[in-house]
């Protein structure tokens, strides 16, 4: 019984993270084509504390926190869900080739793959941001890079896994090549795990961005939670709604992306689908 | 004599994990099916049988030795050529839940091996599910192998081999998957279309009373070597091999009066 309760409740939260991902995206979507309202708009009510007028009050420049923060779901989810896209069609395939070919391939890209996994992340992402510069899109690249490794690893794996199945030789012996073997019969059957620590990378690249932001590593024209912490936390004192807020839109975006990767994960395990 | 299908020479395969003292599993072994032939490969789990099996397939490449289908060396051909000639042999494994890919419909799984030019797919995939007694054919092809029974996906299997018109079948263990109410029916259908196309079999199997019923000839295989080959009749019934005679030895033997009168 035990069992059954704890697949209930990881069903749940997953359902739960779905929906709320869900909201952020319709979030993001309307707040793009919405005219009319400013997220940068400056008004004398600074540091207005939560009321009706301003539900999650304003900050030191009389901005909306509300409207910020609905704002900056673009950056967090454009930033998220690119980075785990790039860093999955990267990790898919120089895992898939490496897995399935091995030798000197395999060798060449496990030991880059442990070279990006080495070295702490997070420095590497501001050194080369601060070097690079602060656009969304190097932010993405740098995010991509440092999250192909683990994708790599897993896709390597299951790859490995899968390609000593019998139906494979069965395929072979039908005098499919080597390259539409691995495309079409083993990468299908290795993509359950993969899918999910990709999901879970968007929580990580989420993250990776608003420590950016919070750093300062990020173009002060964009609207971001990391941005709004940043300033709040030199008013933790005076306004606490300023750093409380994107820090809790950040907290529960991440925790949602992990729930939802965790679901994913169990949604495609073998062993509890049916057709 | 005419060019046999498949020749094995002097093959030799030995398997290295660290560790462990190499084990040569395939010890320098000759091996020939003539077309049309049915050759049964004896022997118990560990003998190597599957091995030299994976290698005639060209599955394996083994350390030594030449395997020659119809007159041409697989390891002289180019990757291209490799893979035009091994369609003329197919194999079936001893588990079709593992030998056909779990994603695939039973449409998908036969137009991989159908040739697209001649006609409708899903016609020739029918006509092929219902020559295995997957009939009909048509209610067969939106199923997924995990929808199917062992015994109908060993046929499903034996169906997609036979879409590649294969001059030669080489078959591990073919019935150990399937229910033993199933066996004879499907070891009866290999033996139908060995009769309808004149297709060679390589039956590789620890089960000598399948050899008895189904080989020419039989080749008996013990620790990677064989031992002993013949016509069927002749070795099972007087084995030179001690080894060949304790295997023909093991198979219980049901003297019907007698064991009736267990139960009196």
């Amino acid at each position: 019984m035990p069992r059954f309760l704890q697949r209930f409740l990881a069903y749940r939260a997953g359902l739960a993270a779905g929906a709320y991902v869900a909201l952020l995206a319709l979030v993001a979507l309307v707040t793009l084509v919405l005219p009319g309202v400013d997220p940068h708009q400056i008004t004398d009510h600074a540091m207005v504390a939560p009321s009706a007028a301003h539900l999650l009050g304003t900050d030191e420049l009389g901005r909306d926190m509300l409207t910020g923060i609905l704002y900056g779901t673009q950056v967090s989810l454009a930033v998220g869900v690119s980075a785990a896209l790039g860093a999955t069609l990267l990790g898919v395939l120089l895992g898939a080739a490496s897995g399935f070919y091995g030798g000197w391939l395999d060798l060449a890209v496990m030991r880059i793959a442990e070279m990006f996994q080495v070295v702490p992340s997070f420095i590497l992402a501001a050194v080369i941001v601060a070097l690079s510069g602060t656009g969304l899109t190097q932010v993405v690249l740098v995010i991509m890079l440092l999250a192909w490794p683990q994708i790599a690893r897993i896709t390597r794996g299951e790859v490995l896994r899968v390609k000593q199945l019998e139906f494979v030789d069965a395929v072979r012996c039908l005098g499919k090549r080597e390259w539409e073997i691995l495309a079409a019969e083993v990468v299908p059957n290795a993509m359950a795990p993969v899918l999910a620590a990709g999901t879970l990378v968007v929580a990580q690249a989420i993250l990776l961005e608003a420590s950016l932001s919070f750093l300062g590593l990020s173009s002060a024209d964009i609207v971001s939670w990391g941005r709004m912490l940043n300033a709040g936390q030199r008013f933790l004192f005076n306004a606490w709604w300023m750093s409380v807020f994107p820090g809790l839109a950040i907290f529960l975006t991440v925790l949602a992306f992990n729930l939802l990767g965790d679901a994913v994960g169990s949604a495609l395990n073998p062993r509890t689908v049916t057709r | 004599m005419a060019e046999p299908i498949l020749r094995l020479e002097n093959i030799s395969k030995s398997f290295r994990r660290p560790g462990h003292a190499p084990v040569q599993a395939v010890d320098n072994v000759s091996l020939e099916v003539g077309r049309g032939e049915t050759v049964a490969l004896v022997g118990e789990s560990g003998s190597g049988k599957s091995t030299l099996g994976r290698i005639a397939l060209g599955l394996l490449a083994p350390d030594s030795g030449r395997v020659v289908l119809e007159g041409k060396v697989l390891r002289e051909l180019s990757a291209s050529e490799l893979r035009q000639a091994r369609i003329a042999m197919q194999p079936i494994f001893q588990d079709a839940s593992s030998s056909l890919n779990p994603r695939r419909s039973a449409r998908e799984l036969m137009a991989q091996a159908l040739p697209e030019a001649k006609g409708s797919v899903d016609e020739q995939a029918a006509r092929l599910l219902d020559r295995v007694g997957l009939s009909p054919g048509r209610d067969y092809l939106a199923r997924f192998p995990h929808e199917i029974s062992g015994g109908q996906r060993q046929r499903l299997a034996i169906a997609r081999a036979l879409a590649m018109n294969p001059k030669l079948i080489i078959a591990d263990e073919p019935l150990s998957g399937a229910d033993v109410s199933i066996r004879g029916q499907v070891l009866n259908l290999l033996l139908d279309i060995k009769e309808e196309r004149g297709v060679a079999y390589l039956m590789i199997t620890h089960d000598i009373s399948i050899a008895r019923h189904f080989a020419d000839r039989v080749a008996v295989m013990q620790r990677g070597v064989i031992v002993e080959t013949g016509p069927a009749a002749q070795v099972l019934t007087s084995p030179s091999h001690p080894y060949t005679r304790e295997l023909v030895a093991a198979v219980p033997v049901l003297a019907a009066p007698e064991a009736a009168s267990i139960y009196r």
